[in-house]
């Protein structure tokens, strides 16, 4: 059952906010949304709270088509950025909200209540006031107080935003385990890869309102499906090449690379997308394939280094692990040769062609 | 409003004397202008003798105008906090096209001239009156008798719940409504539970500016009412009936009453600007 | 980015369907309370002044002791507005920016005005300047006199209008930040220098604000002239206490035209304040 998102789209005045959006969230699972600011996907989830009205397409939630349905009766939990919490309430009060509007007996709340504040970490604070209470205690209220109504479903739009990196990194982790532990359907909104990454098995990746790409935290990682994708998710080089006979030849100079793929390469212009990790710097050229680059400026950042190297007019970020660097004796405005282990090849719009194509392939779209 | 006493400011002038002078300059002015017209009039109650001041107070005419200045400020309060609080949620909640013009609306009655509004009161109310006519057919009168003065009191003191509450509305933010909305509260759960208790010290504060409006309000319930002792007279109606008639005494006590009245109600507002 | 969240926020409100319907009934309600109380009385005066002509109306305004009624109004209005902008700016600057004994004292009282009936202050200001008063009787002496004399309705209008620049100004101040000044300081800017380039630039639109409010609460007084200054036609006779006076002799005619005058001039500081109002908001945006 889970949730059921077809196809819905909503325009702001002339702004087009969704456009054409579908995905599922199976029973249980706990997937991330994840995309840049303004992308949409927070409206995205304001739709299926309720909170705003698709223009068009359905949402459906354990089956049943909730489109039209009023917020109120969506039995969602929904838990804000900044909080929301009720100012003038305290914790607890918070809390029994939902239940007291269920009108559920005194006993149960009461039960319910120290259950939950036992599980999300806050017991004595049950008659603290949200202004005496740290972000992150915050967080953990408005959590329990969108779980103490039962809800069908668990939607969070960017809940750690607010919050300090540090904190922001133990509540992610802890939520994680809570999901494992609850198991209650869930979206996680949120812009921070990293985040994505450590809290959910499935990301939906949005961008200006459509879904880039969806799949697993290193499907979208290894196999980015558009160039957004792929600069979106970690670092990556973009470099600017032609292609002539099946060969790739770095704009701007001429040196070739290998087609590594099985299909056989149009001509014309392409664009590599390349990791940082996936360069390796040697000293000499061993094969003909290594490409001739001067370092023009070493960065140190702590774990490890990062090299920004050029190759003709274009400059390419290299990350080398400390162990090497340290054995190495690579230093700025040295002639080195870089080899490319790995890269992906995009025409300037074939993005969004593919994910139109693997979408219809999963039967989410006509 | 709540200042905050800001000790690095001091640096700003670095002459001192300019500082001192400007305070005192101010203060003089300040004593001069606003304070002692006040001690004088608590000073001329004590001197003519604290007996003549209650004697005077408690004359019949002057115990009815006050008893039905209260009553009006009442009704006035009732509907104005009731109108000012829908008013203020249309207008913040819903906005639409024409919601800059509407607030500016709102504020019309403290533009106008109270004499104008009771003029215009008059003209829509009176017995040729557009919404007077119907009135009139069926024997209520409302120009010339108490309803006339509730409705003038009415205009004159609508902007005040209104115009406390929308600053506090639009700081409230709308998340919170939404959350309760989110946990199966109805709207008119979510406004009880939520946003009432939210906006409860702006409202105490627009009301009590209210009350301070109705029982000071002169000139449009002067026009509006006739001004018959006993039935269409208000505490100020009184207190400028007396002056005209050359009843100093009377005028004084009532203006004293008044005037401590008007005091507590000023402390009443301090109080509540502390806990805002 | 920055039009998508304006949009968004604008339509928050308003789409939420199966709420809707509720949103409909307030929005009756308050259209009903508005149209009723505001929006036709402003109707009925304009087009009771309107019927007779425009031509009767513009003579009404003309007869010789309503257009000196008007000129009176508008002159002493303009003088305490003069007088209140720089006292009331001088007011605030004093109390956001210093500290002095009976600071808050002092703080708390500048609403008295406000909080005081008219007629309560007319009342006030006789007994101070009439002439057995403390102040008046020095006058006297002097041959000065105050009270019923055109100075009366100066220092009544004063006394009613005086919190208004001062509570438009002092937010304004609070909020002000201080970097500006500062960095005027280390460029080596004069104290008056950084007031007049700086500090006043940011507080103009305030103090507009509150000269615009003073001077339509100054055109519309009643209450405390009509007792300070004896309401002397061709003398200390303002446009309210001649309206009055007209509705009082049963000669609503008169009376019209110096209403629907004001009304005119009411409803035209309703707009500028919008403006203002306005600009602002776009300048935060």
């Amino acid at each position: 059952m889970g949730i059921e998102v077809m196809d819905i789209s909503k325009t702001f005045d002339q702004f087009i906010a969704v456009d054409h959006v579908s995905f599922k969230v199976n029973e249980g699972e706990m997937v991330a949304l994840l995309g840049p600011s303004g992308c949409g996907k927070s409206t995205i989830l304001r739709m299926i709270a309720g909170l705003e009205v698709p223009d068009k397409g359905s949402i459906y939630l354990n089956g049943v088509d909730v489109t039209s349905m009023v917020t109120q009766k969506r039995k969602v939990g929904f838990v804000f950025q900044h909080y929301a919490l009720f100012k003038h309430m305290t914790v607890i009060n918070n809390i029994r909200f939902g239940m007291e509007i269920q009108k559920k007996p005194k006993p149960e709340i009461q039960e319910k209540v120290t259950e939950l504040i036992h599980l999300v970490k806050l017991r004595g604070y049950e008659n603290h006031y949200p202004d005496q209470l740290s972000g992150g205690q915050r967080q953990r209220v408005a959590l329990a107080r969108a779980l103490a109504a039962e809800p069908k479903v668990l939607l969070l739009d960017e809940p750690f935003g607010a919050l300090d990196a540090k904190v922001r990194k133990n509540l992610a982790l802890w939520l994680k385990e809570f999901h494992e532990k609850l198991n209650i359907t869930s979206i996680f909104v949120t812009h921070d890869q990293n985040e994505a990454f450590e809290i959910s098995d499935t990301i939906v990746v949005i961008n200006r309102g459509r879904v880039e790409q969806i799949g697993t935290a290193r499907d979208v990682y290894e196999n980015p499906e558009s160039k957004f994708v792929a600069s979106f998710i970690g670092k990556v080089n973009v470099i600017d090449a032609v292609v002539h006979e099946n060969h790739i030849q770095i704009k701007g100079t001429q040196y070739t690379i290998q087609n590594m793929n099985n299909e056989y390469l149009q001509d014309g212009d392409i664009i590599l997308l390349v990791r940082p990790e996936a360069i390796r710097i040697c000293e000499e050229a061993d094969k003909s394939h290594f490409i001739p680059s001067i370092i023009h400026e070493i960065h140190y950042r702590g774990s490890h280094y990062e090299l920004d190297c050029s190759i003709g007019e274009q400059t390419i970020r290299v990350i080398e692990e400390k162990d090497r660097m340290r054995l190495s004796s690579w230093h700025e405005n040295q002639n080195v040769f870089l080899k490319i282990h790995s890269y992906k090849i995009f025409q300037a719009d074939q993005g969004h062609e593919k994910i139109k194509i693997k979408l219809k392939a999963l039967g989410y779209i006509e | 409003m709540k200042i905050k006493s800001e000790s690095k400011l001091n640096w700003f002038y670095s002459a001192g004397l300019t500082k001192k002078i400007l305070i005192a300059v101010v203060l003089i002015w300040f004593c001069l202008l606003i304070v002692l017209p006040f001690f004088g009039i608590v000073k001329a109650c004590f001197e003519n003798g604290a007996d003549k001041f209650f004697s005077a107070l408690m004359v019949p005419e002057a115990r009815h105008a006050f008893i039905l200045t209260m009553i009006i400020s009442i009704i006035a309060i009732a509907f104005n906090t009731v109108f000012g609080v829908i008013l203020a949620i249309v207008l913040v909640r819903y906005r639409f096209r024409g919601t800059s013009f509407f607030e500016g609306l709102v504020d019309l009655p403290f533009a106008v001239s109270p004499v104008v509004a009771g003029f215009m009161l008059i003209i829509l109310f009176g017995k040729d009156g557009w919404i007077g006519q119907f009135f009139e057919m069926h024997q209520i009168k409302i120009i010339y008798a108490f309803p006339g003065m509730v409705l003038a009191t009415l205009f004159v003191t609508l902007p005040f719940v209104a115009r406390e509450i929308i600053p506090v509305l639009k700081e409230f933010g709308i998340q919170q409504e939404e959350a309760a909305y989110i946990l199966g509260a109805s709207r008119w759960q979510t406004f009880w539970k939520v946003t009432l208790p939210s906006i409860k010290w702006g409202l105490v504060y627009g009301m009590t500016l209210t009350m301070a409006r109705s029982i000071g309000e002169f000139g449009a319930v002067l026009v509006v009412s006739g001004n018959i002792i006993y039935k269409t007279q208000t505490s100020t109606l009184h207190i400028h009936q007396s002056f005209t008639d050359f009843n100093y005494a009377g005028a004084l006590s009532g203006a004293i009453a008044l005037a401590m009245i008007s005091f507590l109600i000023l402390t009443g507002m301090q109080f509540i600007n502390e806990r805002r | 980015m920055k039009l998508y969240q304006n949009s968004r926020m604008k339509n928050n409100k308003m789409n939420r369907t199966a709420q809707k319907k509720d949103g409909y009934v307030l929005q009756g309600i308050s259209l009903f309370y508005t149209g009723f109380l505001i929006i036709l009385p402003v109707l009925a005066i304009t087009v009771k002044a309107f019927q007779g002509g425009g031509c009767n109306l513009w003579e009404n305004i003309t007869l010789p002791q309503a257009s000196h009624a008007l000129i009176l109004t508008f002159a002493v209005a303009a003088i305490m507005v003069i007088i209140n902008v720089i006292t009331g700016t001088a007011t605030a600057w004093v109390l956001v920016r210093y500290r002095f004994p009976l600071k808050n004292l002092m703080n708390s009282m500048i609403d008295l005005p406000f909080a005081i009936p008219t007629v309560v202050t007319g009342v006030m200001l006789v007994v101070l300047y009439g002439p057995k008063g403390l102040i008046g009787g020095f006058l006297e002496h002097n041959g000065m006199q105050i009270i019923f004399e055109k100075p009366a309705i100066l220092l009544a209008l004063l006394y009613v209008t005086f919190p208004f620049v001062v509570r438009s100004v002092q937010p304004v101040l609070l909020e002000m930040e201080r970097d500006m000044e500062e960095a005027a300081k280390t460029l080596g800017a004069t104290p008056s220098k950084i007031f007049f380039k700086i500090v006043m630039p940011t507080l103009t639109p305030a103090i507009i604000t509150g000269a615009a409010l003073s001077f339509s609460r100054a055109m519309g007084e009643f209450g405390s002239i009509a007792i300070v200054a004896g309401n002397i036609p061709f003398k200390t006779q303002v446009a309210s206490v001649y309206i009055y006076g007209e509705l009082e002799s049963n000669n609503q005619q008169g009376a019209l035209g110096v209403s629907v005058f004001l009304l005119l001039c009411s409803l035209f500081i309703l707009i500028l304040l919008n403006i203002i109002k306005n600009k602002k908001r776009t300048n935060e945006n």
